[in-house]
């Protein structure tokens, strides 16, 4: 023990110091004040007033002000992408604009645009309703010709057109071209115009049904598609023409027309007039393409503008919206000239922060500074871990299970080499492991153009643990070495091998093995046990054993780590009582596992290993025989069993009843003592947010809780133990997986004499490598390699009940997804 | 087969159930509305409700907000789950979502023709109409001059058309005609929705039909007491009573005599249910009745959740929404007209 507290301190392993603090700011410097906490993103601060709803605090109106500027902003945006402009921030143009300038600048922009696209917009009608009036000029005046020919003479004359009462503007030039005879008699007349495609069918069979039947449809496709005014998107259009009789019918057409939204338009009679008329009407549409042209190049103008500055715009009102945020959490002291402010802040930023509120009441012209002083507190603080871009991944992963409690010991920090090893164990293959260091070598290397732009979430995801990666592919390469296989193919690296075959024909490898004539190879698995008889039993034992090796040395790693956190926090209790029976548990029985393995390899021994742990519980007083390892081997047999049964109601009794006793020591006597703590507290400091709770001993729940804790242990100690025989079985998948890719398909393409069957046998290989080896595989190595961290190792002394440290920072606000 | 929905309830309803108890817990709260209440003006409406799954419907709202804006998007936010639903739904829930919207088909087509009648313009009347209740040829219905011409032009191609048997007459259009014939249409429309869900079985079955009975009650009560002192004799507001429901028949008769508000009063307070609803108020009132028909119709509908494996938790969810719409509607008035001490006049809370 004396050997442990000799240790430099081991500042990875603990979360940094925080300290809670209080800022009392004037308010004339507290904007100034809060944007440069932001800028240095080292402090949190809490929402003093959660339970005041949001408009009811005090920057309520600044706050409503950026929403409305953001808005305004989403709107731009809108546009922009609307109009197609890509838009290139050009970080060149940093003027400062304050943000009084840039709302007045933000509404002039809207009203300019809002403008243009009212006046675009009507103009956009006109040319729709003169495009539709071409549309049915040409199409209907075909139907009346046809009517015209088909007719008898004396009914064609009282053939007329009606005016559909529409007064827009796009049709006064229509009124002196046509004049609509009056109908002194009910004739055959007729209505024409256009309607939407998809509305058709209801159109006629409503018409039908309110002539009764009394009427002619005609229709034909408008062979263009018109944009439709509401939804602004291109739609099909019919042209349609009615003939019907009657002065009644007509009312009753023309507001089923309205009705169904369909735009009538007047077609003259004459085929000259038709002329005429279409004309006139091609005429002026070429003249509105031009001015809508015209518009359009100003707007696209006016938004290109915009959008080169919009990213600066919309960082800049993200970050003012975060400062009256933050600053809404901040409370008004009594005499109301002054901010309070509590929050958290790592211990080392202190001078910092103080630096930057100086700074903050200088620049601001402010009478009084800052105040910023330390206040004392009783909850949890937060847990902040620095990270740079290479642990960064691996914090995430342990993150990702639950945040560290304050101080508590890292995982991480083993993680970092642990994690990508075991993937290793299970990936191991030196040609997959170049073709992920290549992969991960190229994110690296793009690293910086990679790291501005927008990726896929899978992309995305590669990215972030592109570190990850890196070593996971280095393991996997020294891993792939030791196992000897490139794509599943031994190589000859280090020397030569020890065995050969029998006879020169090399045929009994399979079924009588190998003869050893010279020293064993230097460096992983003999190349030339590939395909031998003793290749799986060999591989298989040697994995598994390996499996055990590191399974017990990492849990007992893990168990180490819970002693290093009881002594951090000063808990003799429990490195006594929980520390100590469980290494003596764990060790007793897979320890000493371990150490047989060990043994066995050392001394070559044909001792059966199962043989000796399985009889040790069933008979261990009973004879070793043959399976005997090492002298008085029996005698600690019944030493470790011993001590293992001893250490279950160590770990489970003593802890629950002395936790009862210090609970019962420590209120002794204080019937009378709470009411003098209780205004000794008031007296004492006033502005500590000091929030005391009265802990309740519940024993029954103590022990509950301590007696899963050890039932869990004692069966998590062998579950997990079997838990690390994946790294095995993983790594046999694997291995047999990429035989068979390489022996059934290449090795059977290639034996054929052609290219294409040579070449599509190398394609599929090739695909099959990359999606199932290299993908598939890397993600379950990856789960699993995962699973054991998360379970196995950090089961053993993380608790992970702790919450992020998220200070007000400028940057974290601009990399916010909106 | 009652009681065994649960074996094989899931494999097309459980999706569906888990959305919209999802949907559910996105009502707003107590404290919601206790911060609604405290609003100063529409924009502190607007602020809050963008914390709330209102938000994405609002946000982008430019500044001067009118209560129409608020309750037009809130409306929104209801119809687009309501369509994400019935996209998901496979018979027969789907059919049981459409009977839903019936309901306020009836509504937009007696606001069409009413319109119409006084002259309106028909686009805007289109604006004003639910859009739950929307179907192709709503507009046409402006065109029909009588009831014949109407279900004739337009409703015979609705769900409407089989509940329009009994008031197809050659009459023009008025005002009492029209009360009539959505009076009617309800009735045929409450009893076929009824029929429907017995058909259902189960706990559908059950639990719709005591929701359904109240509104059929309601609604009945409702007309009784709007009817009083009109020319509508006895036997035609007995025929505007659904043939079922609590007060079925006998309660139908005697309100069918009724002259005044207290004799429904104590027509209405023999039945248990409503004598707390009639306990709230004080004789010769029926201001406040409906808001108390609303609290007790909440109530029920609240309970509808507490039962699995049935499909009127999508009934009750509609019509909980539809609620909280009307309270928004109700708080964003009383803030933009200033009268915040009548809030709490309308409010029907929904926990």
């Amino acid at each position: 023990m004396k050997l442990f507290d000799d240790l430099p301190s081991m500042d990875h392993l603990r979360s940094e110091d925080m300290s809670l603090v209080q800022v009392i700011i004037p308010v004339e410097s507290a904007h100034r004040a809060v944007s440069y906490l932001g800028e240095l993103g080292l402090l949190q601060l809490k929402d003093l007033n959660e339970d005041k709803s949001p408009f009811q605090r005090t920057f309520v109106n600044q706050v409503k002000r950026c929403g409305e500027m953001s808005r305004k902003l989403r709107f731009f945006g809108d546009q922009i992408s609307k109009a197609g402009i890509t838009a290139s921030p050009c970080p060149a143009s940093q003027q400062v604009i304050d943000l009084e300038e840039l709302e007045v600048r933000l509404s002039e922009h809207e009203a300019e645009l809002l403008e243009m696209n009212a006046n675009s917009e009507k103009l956009r009608q006109t040319y729709n309703e003169l495009l539709e009036f071409k549309l049915v000029l040409l199409k209907a005046g075909g139907f009346l010709v046809a009517a015209q020919n088909h007719a008898v003479p004396a009914e064609t004359e009282l053939v007329e057109s009606i005016y559909s009462k529409k007064d827009d503007e796009s049709l006064f030039l229509l009124e002196q071209s046509v004049q609509p005879e009056p109908s002194s008699k009910a004739g055959l007349r007729f209505i024409s115009g256009i309607i939407c495609k998809s509305k058709e069918l209801t159109f006629e069979r409503m018409l039908f049904r309110a002539t009764r039947g009394n009427m002619f449809f005609n229709q034909a496709p408008a062979g263009e598609q018109v944009m439709d005014p509401v939804s602004g998107e291109m739609v099909e259009k019919t042209v349609f023409v009615v003939f019907f009789s009657g002065e009644q019918a007509k009312n009753k057409i023309l507001k089923i027309c309205q009705a169904f939204g369909a735009s009538c338009y007047p077609v003259p009679e004459e085929n000259s007039k038709q002329m005429q008329l279409t004309r006139e009407v091609s005429l002026r549409l070429s003249e509105l393409e031009a001015t809508l042209d015209a518009g359009n190049r100003h707007r696209n103008k006016a938004l290109a503008s915009i959008a080169s500055q919009l990213w600066n715009w919309i960082i800049m009102v993200k970050k003012e919206k975060g400062v009256y945020d933050t600053l809404n959490m901040l409370n008004f002291d009594v005499t109301k000239k002054c901010l309070v402010g509590e929050g958290w802040c790592p211990t080392f930023a202190k001078p910092q922060i103080k630096e930057a509120l100086e700074h903050a009441s200088i620049h601001s012209n402010s009478q009084v500074g800052i105040i910023f002083h330390d206040m004392d507190s009783f909850e949890s603080p937060p847990t902040y871990f620095r990270t740079n871009w290479f642990t960064h991944a691996f914090q995430e992963i342990v993150d990702a299970y639950g945040v560290a409690r304050y101080q508590e010991a890292n995982p991480a920090v083993y993680s970092v080499i642990t994690f990508p090893f075991l993937f290793a164990v299970m990936f191991g293959d030196w040609g997959h492991g170049l073709c992920l260091l290549l992969g991960s070598l190229i994110l690296i290397l793009r690293e910086k153009k990679l790291g501005s732009q927008k990726l896929g979430s899978f992309m995305e995801m590669a990215f972030g643990g592109r570190y990850v990666v890196l070593l996971m592919a280095l393991f996997s390469i020294y891993c792939g070495l030791i196992y000897n296989e490139f794509f599943s193919v031994p190589f000859q690296i280090f020397g030569k091998s020890a065995y050969k075959c029998r006879d020169s024909s090399c045929s009994d490898a399979h079924t009588a093995g190998l003869i050893k004539y010279r020293d064993p190879y230097p460096f992983g698995v003999d190349p030339r046990w590939r395909g031998s008889r003793s290749e799986l039993p060999f591989l298989n034992s040697l994995k598994m054993k390996m499996s055990i090796l590191l399974g017990v040395s990492q849990m007992n790693l893990g168990i180490i780590l819970s002693y290093f956190d009881a002594k951090f926090h000063g808990s003799s209790l429990d490195v006594r009582y929980q520390f100590m029976p469980q290494m003596i548990f764990l060790n007793s029985l897979f320890g000493y596992l371990a150490l047989l393995i060990v043994i066995k390899w050392c001394t070559g021994s044909q001792a059966d290993l199962y043989h000796v742990m399985i009889y040790m519980f069933l008979n261990p007083t009973g004879d070793l025989g043959e399976n005997k390892l090492f002298w008085g081997q029996k005698e600690l047999q019944i030493l470790l069993l011993l001590m293992a049964i001893v250490a279950v109601p160590w770990m489970l009794f003593p802890k629950p009843f002395i936790l009862r006793k210090l609970h019962t020591e420590r209120f002794q006597g204080r019937t009378y003592g709470i009411l003098g703590t209780s205004e000794m507290d008031v007296d004492h400091d006033p502005d500590s947010a000091r929030r005391q709770h009265h802990e309740d001993f519940n024993f029954s729940e103590v022990f509950v809780h301590q007696m899963i804790h050890s039932i869990e242990f004692v069966l998590g100690a062998v579950s997990n133990t079997a838990s690390y025989l994946r790294l095995w079985a993983l790594s046999l998948a694997h291995s047999e997986l990429s035989t068979v890719f390489y022996e059934k398909l290449l090795l059977l393409a290639w034996g054929y004499d052609s290219v294409i069957i040579r070449i599509a046998g190398l394609a599929v290989f090739a695909f099959a490598t990359a999606f199932i080896l290299l993908m598939m595989e890397t993600l379950s190595a990856f789960l699993h390699a995962l699973r054991l961290h998360w379970v196995e190792f950090m089961g053993k002394f993380y608790h992970g009940d702790g919450y992020k440290f998220k200070p007000f920072s400028f940057k974290l606000l601009a990399d916010e997804e909106d | 087969m009652y009681g065994f929905e649960a074996l094989t309830f899931n494999i097309h309803g459980g999706y569906l159930e888990a959305i919209v108890r999802g949907h559910r817990s996105g009502l707003l709260t107590a404290s919601d509305y206790n911060n609604l209440c405290q609003c100063e003006t529409l924009d502190d409406i607007k602020m809050h409700l963008s914390a709330t799954e209102y938000g994405p419907y609002l946000q982008n709202e430019p500044s001067p907000l009118h209560t129409t804006t608020v309750v037009e998007k809130c409306t929104l936010k209801l119809v687009d789950e309501y369509k994400h639903m019935l996209c998901q739904a496979t018979e027969p829930l789907s059919t049981f979502l459409e009977y839903i919207t019936y309901g306020y088909m009836i509504d937009n087509v007696v606001l069409i023709v009413t319109g119409t009648l006084h002259e309106r313009d028909v686009q805007e009347l289109l604006e004003k109409c639910h859009p739950l209740g929307m179907f192709d040829s709503i507009a046409t219905l402006a065109v029909a001059q009588n009831m014949r011409e109407l279900y004739r032009l337009v409703l015979v191609d609705t769900p409407l058309a089989p509940y329009f048997s009994e008031c197809i007459t050659s009459e023009d259009l008025d005002d009492m005609n029209i009360e009539i014939m959505r009076n009617t249409l309800y009735k045929a429309y409450l009893e076929d929705f009824y029929n429907f869900c017995q058909k259902l079985g189960g706990a559908t079955a059950e639990i719709m039909s005591d929701l359904l009975a109240f509104e059929a009650d309601r609604r009945a009560v409702n007309i009784t007491i709007n009817s009083i002192g009109t020319e509508l004799t006895r036997d035609d507001r007995r025929k505007l009573y659904s043939n079922f429901g609590l007060l079925y028949p006998y309660g139908h008769e005697e309100l069918a005599i009724s002259e005044d508000i207290d004799q429904v009063r104590s027509v209405m307070e023999k039945y248990p249910p409503y004598q707390s609803i009639f306990a709230k108020i004080s004789y010769g009132e029926s201001q406040m009745l409906d808001k108390a028909f609303y609290e007790e119709e909440v109530k029920r509908l609240c309970l509808a959740f507490e039962q699995q494996f049935h499909y009127a938790v999508f009934f009750a969810y509609m019509r909980l929404r539809e609620q909280e719409i009307r309270n928004l509607m109700w708080i964003s008035e009383c803030v933009a007209q200033n009268q915040k001490s009548r809030i709490h006049d309308s409010v029907v809370f929904i926990f």
